[in-house]
């Protein structure tokens, strides 16, 4: 079936796919609760406590309420995922990261009939995040999927890269990896995650809807308002580095295509 | 205080200027190549000479309010501070074009899609004629017409902000600084402007 299609090309893309190295992945950040700056993640990251860190599930759930790490940790099953990740400023890299499908999360919270969205949300710590105290965006950051999309075995939660447990600038304790799509859809350090009838607000939507949809898929023939999507700067290749074409779905359309046929992904960017 | 800055800055040659202000070039590719700019040095030494040009842009406008308002005059080093802003400014282009987008097509696509570059290339070439008229000859031939081709550097100044501003993601303070100091170094000038033609 399906899972075990995605399962072939990942093993066949794992060997294509160099990883970036960890200092690209870990001093190279976009996570604007820490600063603006790339390299401000990295600096300013260690304040957030992560342990011990809750998760509430709630909405449209058979079980919801508090979920501690401990209980989230032993009830999945944990592989390593060696995904291309596209920012949506068009630069990139690859990540090894450990985690789980997101599928058996919510499976473990039971989805309702009528949950047809995921809501996230970012924890929103003024205390421990300098970057909040400004307001660069509406805090605290969310971010949702639709219920086909976070059901999808790509899609995963992450809670080490490198066999290691996730650094804070990379969103720490858990957060959400979909590959396919611009790397701000892939919210950090998950403090709600909350099943919806209707479609949930997302930050950069509401910043900027103009230039930010809900969908954000890579697409290299939908450009950015303001940037081409069409090739991108694979971090860590130095001051000389050779952009590389972007490619559909950040190569993942054999997986993913599906979910929106029929689609306009023009209109749904 | 004015006149110690003011015999101070008699001492200084202008060559000293250029020298001590292009310092940051052979340190940011330096630090470019080892390390020193995080871990993706093109879009980081791109940002660093536009930031630097900048600023340059500002230290030229600051020049004559300090000699009306301060008594400070540094009006020699106002040549020096412009070409040094232009070569930033070239600089920044040769980093975006050549290392960043790396293909001639691209770039011009990007001139004419994008409209925070058309901005900051528009601003570029306003530049053009002040570069090639800061020599004594073309102040000598130019007479009046050179003081007013000069007034581009306001034009310019808000152009390069705007740019800075409309390139950045979210709602960020930095850019926003500097546009607010350009336009009150600009606010500053309208006095003596609104008596020039009333006169």
């Amino acid at each position: 079936g399906l899972m075990g299609a995605a399962g072939m090309a990942r093993a066949q893309e794992a060997e294509e796919l160099v990883p970036s190295a960890w200092e690209d992945i870990t001093q190279y950040n976009n996570f604007y609760e820490f600063g603006t700056g790339k390299g401000d993640p990295a600096r300013n990251a260690h304040t957030l406590t992560t342990e011990p860190w809750t998760v509430v599930i709630d909405g449209l759930v058979d079980n919801p309420g508090d979920y501690s790490m401990e209980q989230i940790m032993d009830a999945m099953t944990f592989e390593e995922r060696i995904y291309r990740f596209r920012c949506v400023e068009a630069w990139s890299m690859v990540i090894p990261w450990n985690g789980f499908e997101l599928a058996d999360l919510l499976t473990l919270a039971g989805v309702q009939e009528g949950g047809k969205y995921v809501a996230f949300e970012t924890a929103l710590r003024p205390d421990e995040m300098p970057g909040v105290r400004f307001p660069t965006l509406d805090w605290p950051y969310v971010e949702g999927l639709r219920m086909d999309e976070a059901m999808h075995p790509l899609t995963i939660m992450a809670t080490g890269i490198y066999d290691k447990t996730i650094p804070n600038q990379n969103g720490a304790p858990m957060r959400l990896v979909v590959p396919w799509k611009y790397g701000f859809k892939s919210i950090k350090s998950i403090v709600r995650i909350t099943v919806t009838e209707d479609e949930p607000p997302t930050s950069w939507n509401k910043a900027n809807g103009r230039e930010y949809g809900f969908y954000s898929n890579v697409n290299p023939e939908v450009d950015h308002p303001r940037w081409s999507q069409a090739s991108e700067r694979v971090v860590g290749g130095g001051l000389f580095s050779k952009r590389q074409p972007t490619l559909m779905f950040n190569g993942y359309e054999d997986e993913v295509a599906s979910l929106y046929a029929g689609m306009d992904l023009r209109a749904n960017y | 205080m004015a006149d110690r800055i003011n015999q101070v800055a008699r001492k200084v040659p202008t060559w000293a200027v250029y020298i001590v202000s292009l310092i940051p070039v052979p340190v940011l590719l330096y630090m470019a190549q080892t390390g020193g700019l995080g871990r993706e040095p093109i879009g980081a030494l791109e940002h660093k000479l536009g930031e630097i040009a900048l600023q340059l842009v500002i230290v030229g406008l600051c020049i004559s309010p300090l000699r009306r308002f301060a008594g400070v005059n540094l009006i020699r080093f106002r040549r020096a501070v412009g070409v040094l802003a232009f070569i930033y400014v070239l600089l920044h282009l040769l980093v975006w074009a050549v290392l960043d987008v790396q293909t001639l097509d691209r770039v011009i696509a990007d001139v004419i899609k994008r409209p925070y570059i058309t901005i900051g290339m528009a601003a570029f070439v306003l530049m053009v004629p002040l570069a090639l008229t800061s020599n004594n000859m073309s102040v000598r031939w130019l007479g009046p017409v050179w003081r007013r081709l000069h007034l581009l550097t306001y034009p310019i100044a808000i152009l390069a902000s705007v740019h800075f501003i409309w390139l950045s993601k979210g709602f960020q303070l930095e850019p926003l600084v500097y546009l607010s100091v350009i336009l009150g170094l600009l606010a500053l000038r309208v006095p003596a402007l609104v008596k020039k033609v009333a006169a």
